[in-house]
């Protein structure tokens, strides 16, 4: 059953945002869960992507992806009022929830779009919020009005300084761990590589920190493996057990590895795609 | 036996039969009749089905091999008791109608079921004439001869639809127990959905059984019939994520659900490095491969899979084999079997290894790995085995592998498929208050398939852990039958009395 792009927009460069119907999966779907999506029946690859948010009356899921390879640029080329072939879910175990206490919420780049509805239900469950979102660049900062307004603090940093602190996450992480009301818990998005050195750093602190892993998939339902990381030197399916895993115990490396499996084929299949996107002048379209 | 040879030897024996019958001794001497296959040079470096099917006088020569004994030991062997000697008389009439109404009798998928089922364990084990050359093989080809009779069968035949009952029936899952109960249910008038978690239709018919063996085309015809009779079908759609088998029931108005989700998850073997890149299950590998068709990647598919040029493939059945000759299909240069037991107690069928060694796989027996081993970029180079021998019998009734100390060497190999079977998906036991299952994570059902859980019944793998697709199809019968009988008896209820 295809579902339609109700809107669609950019969010920077390289990063977009669609509202898009899928009733069932609006009515299901709970912080923490992702879909599966491809976009077309015999050839398309199914890839999992992130619910940011759901209107669960108008029957629509907001997504929020970056372009990285062929289908997340196919989707980028897509507009309101197309129709997305596939999309499966909500998939994942749905994030534990409870007053912890003080949470810190750690986005990197795209990470904030799953982090967004966590914070939001952390927050109503009574925690206090200290938000850290980092990016390469200012331009790379995303959702961070809807952050501000659930966040009791909201700290921004980017690698170039052209925003907020010129620094990485883990900078203000580190001393915010360090405050004499030392934060309950801490949850961090983003790519692995963040993933793992926020993981070093609250380890320090003895801070219990869930991550939600963002690994390939093929099933999405624990029928492949395809999505195995090392949890504590043992195979766990990502899609089942979790996305959320105690970052503690989770093996980044090996997980890095992983993410580059198909590497080479990914870059080729981006670049047939851009030469045919030439081809049909999809690129000035999409340039409007 | 060339084509002419096999047309006058048929007329010969069609006339002698006429002239007062063949003997037994006569039907003993007539040549087992080989399967047409594609050349295994050349099928190696395409995906079409390998065996291309009997003709016409292949398939009467076939059944005139059969001594129709009154005791029908096939029969007994068939897990759905299809009426073997009589359709095949009617092959060796040369009535292939007649054939395929008395096996669709019995069996829904012919098609499906002569191409996949494992004859020299069910009804060909039995067969007489296989017993009196104590040869399977030269058991008459019940299956070949049913596949024959079901290819033939153009003209689709859609089985007519009692009046509408009003009453909603739930089929979670595809595969075969999934489309057999489906038709079933929808036969005596039910409301049927289908629901399949992944895009297309058919769970392991084709995410894990090849092209090669099994064309898609085929169950797609199947499934074809099923919409055609007014089932409906809803694809991506997780149940226990997508909605709950509890809200199909209490708020969806289905009153009653069959559950054929099948296996579940991959059985890893808990060595070091199996997660390394370029280790696979069988079912990611055959699904990618499959599925996904990633062997048109570059030239229409998106779906990556690893180009590999030494694969060593762990485990010893059907779908062990399946992958092997899938990578020598996607280009790999070498193909390794590796089995810890030997060639006999592989539970693979004779034609798939024979398939595979005429395709250049390599077996490697009383061998297992003992580790994964990668390079820096934690991609694999080497698995490390260690040889093995055979002990005393366990409770399969198959030798017990022993590890010989000491014995340690390494194959050097780019990609390890793992298939060594699967374990129980737990995700309808998270989310089903109430279904019981087994200390292993299977469903428990009664001798009807029904449930702990009133109007819910399954089948298949989910509760039988490995399954065959045939005992799947028989399962979905027999709930199917059992969902009827509940579903009157509900009606019956319901009615103002
Ligand atoms: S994506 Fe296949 S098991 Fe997780």
């Amino acid at each position: 059953m295809p579902h339609k792009i109700v809107s669609k927009r950019r969010l920077s460069e390289d990063v977009f945002t669609a509202e898009i119907e899928a009733r069932l999966v609006a009515q299901a779907r709970k912080p923490g869960q992702f879909v599966i999506v491809s976009l077309n029946n015999e050839y398309g690859e199914r890839i999992p992507l992130t619910i940011a948010d759901a209107e669960p009356k108008r029957g629509t899921i907001r997504l929020i992806w970056q372009r990285v390879g062929k289908t997340t640029a196919e989707l980028a080329d897509m507009q309101a009022g197309d129709e997305i072939a596939n999309v499966t879910g909500p998939l994942g175990k749905p994030t534990h929830v409870e007053n912890f206490g003080t949470v810190v919420c750690v986005g990197g780049g795209i990470g904030n779009a799953p982090l967004l509805p966590i914070a939001k239900a952390l927050k109503k469950a009574g925690n206090k919020i200290i938000s850290i979102l980092g990016a390469r660049n200012k331009e790379l900062i995303i959702l961070e009005d809807e952050f501000a307004a659930i966040c009791d603090e909201l700290i921004i940093t980017t690698d170039d300084g052209s925003y907020g602190r010129k620094a990485l996450v883990t900078e203000p992480l580190e001393e915010v761990c360090r405050r004499d009301n030392k934060p309950d818990q801490v949850v961090a998005i983003g790519p692995a590589i963040m993933m793992k050195f926020c993981c070093e750093v609250t380890k320090k602190f003895n801070i219990p920190t869930q991550v939600s892993l963002n690994t390939i998939m093929v099933d999405g339902t624990g029928m492949c493996g395809g999505c195995r990381v090392e949890i504590d030197g043992q195979a766990k399916f990502v899609c089942v057990d979790s996305p959320e895993f105690d970052g503690h115990k989770v093996n980044f490396d090996l997980m890095i590895k992983r993410l580059n499996a198909y590497k080479d084929q990914e870059q080729e299949a981006y670049e047939q795609y851009n030469e045919h996107r030439c081809k049909i002048g999809l690129d000035k379209r999409n340039a409007e | 036996m060339t084509d002419k040879e096999r047309q006058e030897l048929l007329q010969r024996l069609l006339e002698k039969q006429k002239d007062g019958g063949l003997k037994p001794a006569d039907r003993y001497e007539i040549p087992p009749q080989d399967m047409p296959e594609q050349d295994p040079v050349e099928r190696a470096r395409n995906v079409n089905e390998v065996a291309t099917g009997y003709t016409e006088t292949h398939a009467r020569l076939e059944a005139l091999r059969c001594l129709q004994c009154k005791t029908a030991p096939c029969i007994k062997g068939c897990p759905v008791k299809i009426k073997i000697q009589d359709f095949i008389a009617a092959v060796s009439e040369g009535d292939f109608k007649k054939a395929l109404t008395i096996i669709k009798e019995n069996s829904l998928l012919p098609a499906v079921c002569g191409r996949v089922c494992p004859q020299e364990v069910q009804c060909q084990q039995t067969c007489t004439v296989g017993l009196k050359f104590k040869d399977p093989t030269k058991a008459v080809s019940i299956g070949r001869l049913e596949r024959f009779v079901a290819d033939l069968d153009q003209e689709e035949i859609i089985p007519t639809v009692a009046p509408n009952t009003g009453m909603k029936v739930a089929i979670i899952g595809s595969g075969p127990g999934g489309i057999v109960a489906a038709a079933d249910t929808r036969r005596a008038g039910h409301d049927v959905t289908l629901f399949e978690a992944f895009h297309k239709t058919g769970g392991v018919l084709v995410y894990g059984i090849p092209e090669f063996r099994l064309p898609k085309s085929i169950v797609q015809k199947e499934i074809d019939v099923l919409t055609k009779m007014g089932v409906k079908i809803v694809c991506n759609f997780v149940v226990g994520r997508t909605r709950t088998i509890e809200q199909l029931m209490k708020e969806d108005g289905f009153d009653a659900v069959y559950i054929g989700v099948g296996a579940g998850l991959p059985r890893f073997m808990g060595i070091e490095g199996e997660s390394l890149v370029g280790v696979y299950s069988a079912n990611e590998y055959l699904t990618r491969a499959n599925l996904m068709k990633a062997y048109d990647f570059g030239s229409g598919a998106d779906t990556p899979i690893a180009r590999s040029q030494k694969v060593a493939v762990t485990g010893g059945g059907n779908v062990a084999m399946d992958s092997a000759r899938t990578a020598v299909r996607l280009g790999a240069e070498k193909v390794y079997l590796v089995y810890r037991r030997t060639e006999k107690e592989m539970p693979a069928r004779i034609e798939e290894v024979h398939h595979a060694k005429q395709e250049g796989v390599e077996f490697h027996i009383l061998q297992s790995p003992k580790r994964v081993i990668g390079d820096e970029n934690s991609h694999v180079t080497a698995i490390e085995c260690l040889k093995y021998r055979l002990g005393e019998p366990d409770e399969s009734g198959r030798r017990r592998p022993i590890p010989i100390e000491g014995s340690e060497f390494q194959i050097d190999v780019d990609t390890v498929i793992i298939a060594i079977g699967n374990i129980a998906n737990p995700l309808i036991r998270q989310t089903t208050p109430g279904l019981e299952f087994n200390k292993w994570g299977n469903i428990v059902v009664d001798e009807n398939c029904k449930t702990s859980l009133e109007g819910v019944y399954a089948g298949g793998d989910i509760v039988s852990g490995a399954a065959t697709v045939i005992l799947a199809m028989g399962q979905g019968r027999i709930a199917a039958s059992a969902m009827n009988k509940y579903l009157a008896e509900k009606s019956d209820c319901n009615k103002p009395c």
